[in-house]
């Protein structure tokens, strides 16, 4: 039966779907949501979805308490009446925690920012198959015995055969009357994609830098993840010298020596050649940096290894700048400059927080 | 209305153990001289728990979105086995309860036992004697009635409207019902008019008049007499708590607004008593469900499942008030004191320690006058009235007070006086600020002058604000709430657009003056 409280329900998460999305350059911006990430879903915290009444101010008021201790000892907890579930009970009125599941939140940030679909590329649609549990068969495995569908075969049998006895309702199912799970194997296709993260952590890459790249990283892989089914992300940080990283260490590393960017375009190069034939794989090398390249001369190295080398393998190629007090950003405009009009490659400048939003617009705007 | 009929005759009826458990416990209920009304027992299964629960325990609510989000947050509760809800019946004729379907045998004899305890308060006690007991059918009316609004203005508009309403909820006025109006309104009315055009005059021979009572005088007292006059055109006269009430009465508003708003009015009042008796419902509750498991009902098999259930009820967290706990504490406080006769002047004038332990005149009133008790008590009295200073030692009550530095709250006093004086404050308020309407005319623009009753903490600010904005735009005019702000007076105003605070010059424009 369908509850008539489902009208209400999808009400709320309508409701719900509305805040995230006007506050969503809000969110963008601040790093309470990645905090809140919990496997499938993230918890948005909606302090103004509940409805506001004339009450006292918080942490003012004493109450009641019951127990040992003595005048000055923690009271553990608010004293005040429980939210037992009695009717005409209020909920407690605390603030707001929604789950929001990923696939939902991506499809959020979607629709608010305009993202056009990524059509993963048919050559790289490979098949995998998968086992699904859909029917019921008369033989089987033991360990594969539907109950529920054993009984109710036993029992059509007893009662039609005379033998049942409402007053002493027993079932004994026999060999005819097992049922069993059934299966089959189908092929589904399977579109993957790795995902490339190169960061900077020079000396000029500070904390609140790291921070926007550790923002844009999450958007990116929910967006990412939202178009594929199968998405790896690999994370590589550089200096003078590159060197691949996990994720934790990615964004915890502390910012030192000087900028070689080459050694990062390589060691993307040679992860992408080892592991990720671009036949079956659509590969998204991302770049953050504050633009402060050593020479010219190796900006020049990096520029031939990208049209050599990187571009024809990969769907994009994203190079994000995080301005910071000492870069001189100087590698955005070489970049811009070598590269205009190669649909391959987008490039987005990031000031600071407030432009997150824009600059996930910039890097998945295209659809590739 | 069709909806419920719907709802309850297409559920399948109890099986047949629960059926002859009912029957045998609502006869032990009985011979205890427990009173109620027909109770029909639902079997349901979580998901229809929660959606009860969050519909308050009716089948049937207006569409809103809050129905929503209650159950959803329930919904999960339940899944991670945080909250189990084990009892809900609603106050109406006949009761309906509901028992969770795979709750064992003795749970459901439990949530049965307690739920008799339930009806007979809501069948007996005074403060539940203005409730509807047809709201099964008003709830589903209201539905009915916000869905057709809905239809007409749209769906955005109205509940828009709804949640400028429900912002309003708790201003209402919990004893209106009960007070009976000696004089009518015209009455009163009428009476003003006489007392106003009348001035006293001493009583004189009329060649001694002009002497007794000079033109002067006279004069003076038609000045006092006007002055009164214009006091008293003031509207309301007295300050009015149900502001819902007002707002419904004298607000500009379409049909169908005042229709919404009386909707959520008739629902807030309907609740208030369930609010108003908390402590008292549940203890009763819990005294006869353990009186009746303990000395009738149970096997020996179900003994030890329902200790751990019956304890998860009644146990307090540390630094915590458990209703259901307080409650039944206190009954059985009252039944011992009236059976030992520990009342009344001799036991109030007795000093001695040893005496008073000792205290027994084998009175044998305690069951006689728990009953009487749960007849005409309301929390608030209940606590006025019974809650002794024996009772705070012996249950380890105290009061908490919130230490800034430290962040957390701090047990305060155990002083039996401080005790009861904070139990009072927080039965009395309910969390519910003491907002009430002074001024209909405010600075004569038709504005609305609310005035909150400040006992001592503030009201939260920022929703304070939105919770003015939303009487301003159901009053049609500005509106004002009169209040206090760390000390210090303020005027809160809100037009429905911009919010401002006021803080009076008097003690702003006192501070240059400190150096010359």
């Amino acid at each position: 039966m369908p509850l008539n409280i489902d009208n209400d329900v999808h009400r709320f998460k309508q409701i719900v779907r509305g805040k995230v999305r006007r506050d969503l350059r809000k969110h963008m911006s601040s790093t309470e949501l990645i905090g809140k990430e919990q496997g499938k879903v993230v918890r948005v915290p909606l302090p103004q979805i509940g409805i506001p009444r004339f009450r006292y101010g918080d942490n003012q008021q004493g109450g009641i308490g019951q127990g040992q201790g003595d005048p000055g000892d923690p009271a553990d907890g608010q004293a005040g009446q429980p939210g037992q579930g009695q009717a005409g009970d209020q909920p407690g009125e605390h603030e707001l925690e929604v789950d929001v599941s990923l696939e939902e939140l991506a499809e959020i940030m979607g629709e608010e920012l305009a993202l056009p679909r990524i059509e993963p590329r048919g050559r790289k649609e490979i098949q995998s198959e998968r086992d699904k549990y859909t029917g019921i068969s008369k033989v089987g495995p033991e360990s594969l015995r539907h109950t529920r569908r054993t009984f109710r075969e036993a029992l059509k049998r007893q009662v039609a055969s005379g033998t049942w006895v409402p007053e002493d309702p027993r079932i004994v199912p026999v060999r005819e009357d097992k049922r069993y799970r059934s299966w089959k194997t189908k092929s589904e296709p399977q579109s993957s994609a790795v995902i490339l993260y190169m960061m900077d952590v020079s000396g000029s890459m500070g904390r609140e830098q790291k921070e926007i790249v550790r923002l844009e990283a999450f958007w990116i892989d929910l967006w990412l993840q939202h178009n594929y089914k199968n998405v790896q992300s690999r994370f590589i940080i550089h200096d003078a010298a590159a060197r691949e990283v996990d994720r934790d260490t990615f964004f915890r590393t502390k910012e030192s020596g000087g900028t070689l960017i080459s050694s990062a375009y390589k060691l993307c190069w040679e992860i992408i050649e080892a592991d990720y034939p671009p036949t079956d794989w659509n590969i998204y090398p991302f770049h953050f940096s504050d633009g402060d390249n050593w020479s010219k001369a190796d900006t020049q190295k990096c520029q031939e290894m990208l049209k050599e080398q990187i571009l024809p393998a990969v769907n994009q190629f994203s190079y994000a700048q995080v301005d910071s007090e000492y870069g001189s950003g100087q590698f955005y405009e070489d970049l811009k400059a070598a590269f205009t009009g190669d649909e391959r490659v987008t490039l987005s400048r990031v000031p600071d927080r407030e432009h997150i939003m824009d600059s996930i617009k910039e890097l998945l705007g295209k659809g590739r | 209305m069709a909806d419920d009929a719907f709802f309850f005759r297409s559920r399948r009826g109890l099986p047949v153990e629960l059926q002859e458990a009912q029957a045998w416990i609502e006869g032990i209920a009985r011979g205890y001289g427990l009173e109620f009304c027909e109770t029909v027992f639902e079997m349901c299964d979580w998901e229809e728990i929660n959606m009860l629960a969050a519909y308050g325990g009716f089948p049937t609510r207006y569409p809103h979105w809050r129905w929503g989000m209650d159950y959803i947050q329930m919904d999960k509760g339940y899944e991670y086995g945080l909250q189990k809800i084990y009892e809900m019946v609603i106050n109406t004729r006949p009761a309906y309860a509901y028992l969770l379907d795979n709750n064992t045998l003795m749970d459901q004899k439990l949530v049965m036992a307690h739920v008799y305890g339930h009806v007979d308060f809501f069948t007996n006690n005074a403060w539940f004697q203005h409730t509807n007991r047809r709201m099964l059918d008003q709830m589903a009316n209201h539905a009915t009635r916000v869905r057709r609004h809905i239809d007409a203005q749209g769906q955005e508009e109205v509940e828009t409207y709804i949640d400028m309403c429900l912002s309003l909820e708790n201003l209402i006025d919990p004893y209106l019902p009960h007070i009976r109006r000696e004089r009518s309104e015209s009455e009163r009315e009428k009476e003003q008019v006489r007392q106003a055009s009348g001035f006293s005059k001493m009583p004189a021979k009329q060649y001694m008049d002009k002497y007794i009572n000079p033109p002067e005088f006279l004069e003076a007292q038609r000045q006092r007499q006007q002055e009164r006059l214009e006091q008293q055109a003031r509207f309301p006269e007295e300050p009015v708590r149900d502001v819902l009430g007002f707002l419904l009465k004298h607000g500009r508003m379409r049909p169908w607004m005042s229709d919404v708003l009386s909707i959520i009015r008739d629902e807030a009042y309907y609740f208030a008593p369930q609010g108003q008796t908390k402590i008292m419902n549940e203890g009763w509750a819990s005294y006869w469900h353990t009186t009746m498991m303990t000395r009738d009902i149970l096997s020996d098999s179900e003994v030890v499942d329902y200790a751990d259930h019956h304890s998860g009820t009644v146990a307090m967290r540390p630094g915590q008030l458990n209703p259901y706990k307080l409650g039944i504490e206190l009954y059985r406080h009252i039944e011992e004191r009236w059976n030992k006769g520990r009342f009344g002047k001799d036991w109030a004038d007795c000093e001695d320690v040893a005496t008073r332990r000792d205290w027994d005149t084998g009175a044998g009133l305690g069951r006689q006058k728990i009953f009487e008790v749960r007849r005409t008590h309301n929390d608030v009295t209940f606590i006025d009235q019974f809650l002794t200073e024996d009772f705070v030692r012996e249950q380890g009550l105290f009061t908490t007070e919130y230490d800034k530095t430290a962040g957390h709250f701090v047990v305060d006093s155990r002083q039996f006086a401080d005790v009861k004086q904070r139990l009072l404050l927080m039965l009395a308020t309910r969390g519910n600020p003491r907002i009430a309407v002074t001024d209909a005319n405010h600075a004569n623009r038709g504005e609305l002058e609310l005035t909150h009753d400040h006992e001592g903490v503030d009201l939260q600010l920022e929703w304070a604000q939105l919770a003015l904005g939303n009487v301003a735009r159901i009053w049609g005019r500005a509106a004002h709430l009169v209040s206090r702000l760390d000390d210090k007076p303020v005027v809160l105003h809100h037009d429905g657009d911009h919010f401002e605070i006021e803080k009076p010059a008097g003690k702003a424009a006192k501070k240059p003056e400190g150096r010359p």
